[in-house]
């Protein structure tokens, strides 16, 4: 029984088109197997490496290099929250503690009914202008407050689950107008 | 005002991420220039004589760079270094954001230049939107015409790939960069052999910032020598600089080099907030040294600034007013190095946790002086000793605040607490 939805197995062939050579679509297969799963499980890696002709440990050694793959299930939805210098200067820590307030988790946990992970990284998002600033799905929300966050969180809410986002049209959007909530 | 719009004079322009608005505007005007009317070789020579140097930190100067490749080997790649992961660095993204096509036109005169039949553009995994929007771009540009099989009617051809990364500082070292698109771990290579002999799959490889390349229209367009001379001598062009922190009006501003930092601060971003005083700035990013209000007549220029102990880096200025904790910073900046030290080489992966575990017991008030006086001899471990230049950047801020703030990183030492935090809890004036 393959793991790997048509789809993604689409994908991943269409990306190993595209280079001079099968392995360097290691990244882009496994952002579409994230995208199937939420998360990168054995079974689905080991599919990848026979799609690429790779071992599984050779997958699975790339992933575990990169932190914005999972190795676990996750809520349906992802906070990432920078605390690196520009937005610590600017309040990160009242944002840090105003969600784990609400969500009634502390970073790297979902909350009980599933819908939120959330987490805080040192690793600078880009988004200094912005500070403070976190992603929601890959997208940015930035200029934070308390109330801006509880804003966010009830549109994300209420919004659908956020699959495929690897393909999904309409990226792109112009600073200022990022994420679900607008 | 020495603001001076030249790669950003079309922000803001209704629908410039589109094919049809960026052509309107004067757009693939360069690279139908370089591809017709040009050499390969004149392409180079005129990027050389426009002096223009890296900008995505080193400063190196990117006609050299190009000459490095050696001849008739082939094929041979270029890849666009979108990896912007910088602690306070945001220019690239708002190139791709604000005007994509220019980066991608940019990318296509590179890689004439250096006869490249694929251009990879590494843009970072956290960059997803942008990732779609290039995407969109590329095959909006194939489709005229700009990109594939005999662009614009000549016999150059070249595609473009846009990569997306996962979550990673060190990808933006080229030669880690090189490994993450060859499908491996994003850990740094060995150099010699630099990529401009084996790089990418052991083809001879140029690796440029977004922000360099966005310029090449403007330099094939206007001329090598109309670039050299706007900016200064040995600092040619603009910049585009990043500024955060406590100041009234963050953004990114492209100003002409040689303007003095203070200007920059003063008019562009409306001063320090609340009306405080400065008390430090970072002129480069996360990797630079720590910069005091004094050195705010320093010019905007690579030089100049290497020469005050610090640097320019990847143009992003952040500055802290008088209420910040020099350690709080401090313990952040080394807390990211140790984040995304590769693990490769140990003076880096080990020295990172060791400065990372002192670092947080200064903060908390409970590191002892003899145990502080150690924090020289953990960085004179890795500075000059790692394998690239994480390491050693992962010492430079906070050797240079420990040096600048003294007096605050010993009045930490068995405080029971951040004494800067606890002054500033304090009502003003009490």
């Amino acid at each position: 029984m393959s793991v790997l939805s048509p789809e993604t197995r689409h994908e991943i062939e269409r990306q190993r088109e595209r280079y001079p050579q099968a392995r360097s679509a290691i990244l882009p297969s496994l952002w579409a197997l994230q995208h199937q799963l939420g998360f990168l499980s054995p079974e689905g890696m080991a599919e990848v490496a026979g799609l690429l002709a790779l071992t599984p440990s050779e997958v699975e050694a790339v992933a575990s290099f990169y932190s914005m793959y999972f190795d676990r299930p996750g809520g349906r939805h992802h906070l990432l929250v920078c605390i690196n210098v520009s937005c610590a200067l600017r309040g990160a820590e009242e944002i840090v503690a105003h969600l784990e307030d609400r969500l009634g988790c502390p970073s790297g946990a979902t909350t009980a009914d599933g819908e939120f992970t959330w987490e805080h990284t040192v690793e600078c998002l880009g988004a200094c202008g912005g500070a403070p600033a976190m992603q929601v799905d890959h997208h940015f929300q930035e200029n934070l407050t308390p109330e801006r966050v509880d804003a966010i969180l009830d549109a994300v809410r209420a919004a659908p689950a956020p699959d495929q986002l690897g393909s999904r049209p309409g990226g792109g959007r112009r600073p200022g107008a990022h994420g679900a909530s607008e | 005002m020495a603001e001076y719009r030249l790669l950003t004079k079309d922000f803001g322009t209704d629908g410039l991420e589109t094919l049809a608005v960026y052509e309107r505007i004067g757009g693939y005007e360069g690279l139908r220039k370089a591809v017709r009317t040009m050499t390969p070789d004149e392409v180079v020579a005129e990027v050389k004589t426009s002096g223009i140097r890296g900008r995505g930190g080193a400063g190196f100067p990117t006609g050299m760079k190009w000459s490095f490749l050696p001849k008739d080997v082939h094929p041979r790649y270029l890849c666009v270094n979108a990896d912007e992961s910088e602690p306070g660095c945001f220019k690239d993204r708002a190139l791709i954001d604000e005007d994509p096509h220019q980066l991608i036109e940019g990318t296509l005169i590179a890689a004439y230049a250096i006869q490249a039949p694929i251009a990879f553009i590494y843009i970072r995994g956290e960059y997803h939107d942008q990732r779609l929007l290039l995407e969109r771009c590329v095959e909006e540009a194939r489709a005229a015409g700009y990109i594939g099989r005999g662009i614009l009617g000549t016999d150059f051809s070249c595609d473009v790939i846009v990569h997306g990364g996962a979550g990673a500082y060190i990808c933006g070292e080229e030669t880690a960069l090189i490994d993450s698109l060859e499908g491996l771990r994003g850990q740094p290579r060995l150099k010699p052999p630099f990529p401009a002999v084996r790089g990418l799959y052991g083809q001879p490889t140029v690796v440029n910032n977004v922000e360099t390349l966005s310029n090449l229209p403007h330099i094939v367009l206007r001329g090598g020598a109309w670039f050299a001379s706007v900016g200064t001598e040995k600092s040619t062009g603009t910049r585009l600089f990043c500024c955060s922190g406590h100041i009234n009006r963050p953004g990114t501003y492209e100003m002409l080099l040689g303007t003095p930092i203070r200007e920059l601060l003063e008019e562009e971003c409306r001063g320090v907030w609340k009306g405080r005083s400065l008390k430090a700035f970072q002129p480069g990013g996360g990797s630079m040294q720590v910069l005091l209000p004094e050195h705010l007549d320093l010019p905007l220029d690579m030089d100049a600034v290497a020469k005050a102990g610090s640097a320019l880096g990847a143009g992003a200025m952040v500055f802290m007013d008088e209420t910040t904790c020099m350690v709080d910073i401090s313990m952040r900046l080394v807390d990211f190095y140790q984040h995304e030290s590769c693990g490769k080489c140990a003076p880096c992966r080990e020295g990172t946790y060791f400065e990372s575990d002192l670092m947080h017991r200064l903060e908390a008030g409970v590191l002892t002086t003899a145990e502080l006086a150690t924090l020289a001899d953990i960085c004179d471990n890795m500075n000059g000793k790692c394998f690239c230049p994480l390491g050693d950047t992962a010492t430079w801020f906070v050797m240079s605040a420990y040096q600048a703030f003294r007096g605050e990183f010993e009045e930490h030492c068995g405080a029971g607490g951040c004494p800067v935090r606890r002054r500033g809890a304090q009502p003003v004036g009490a």
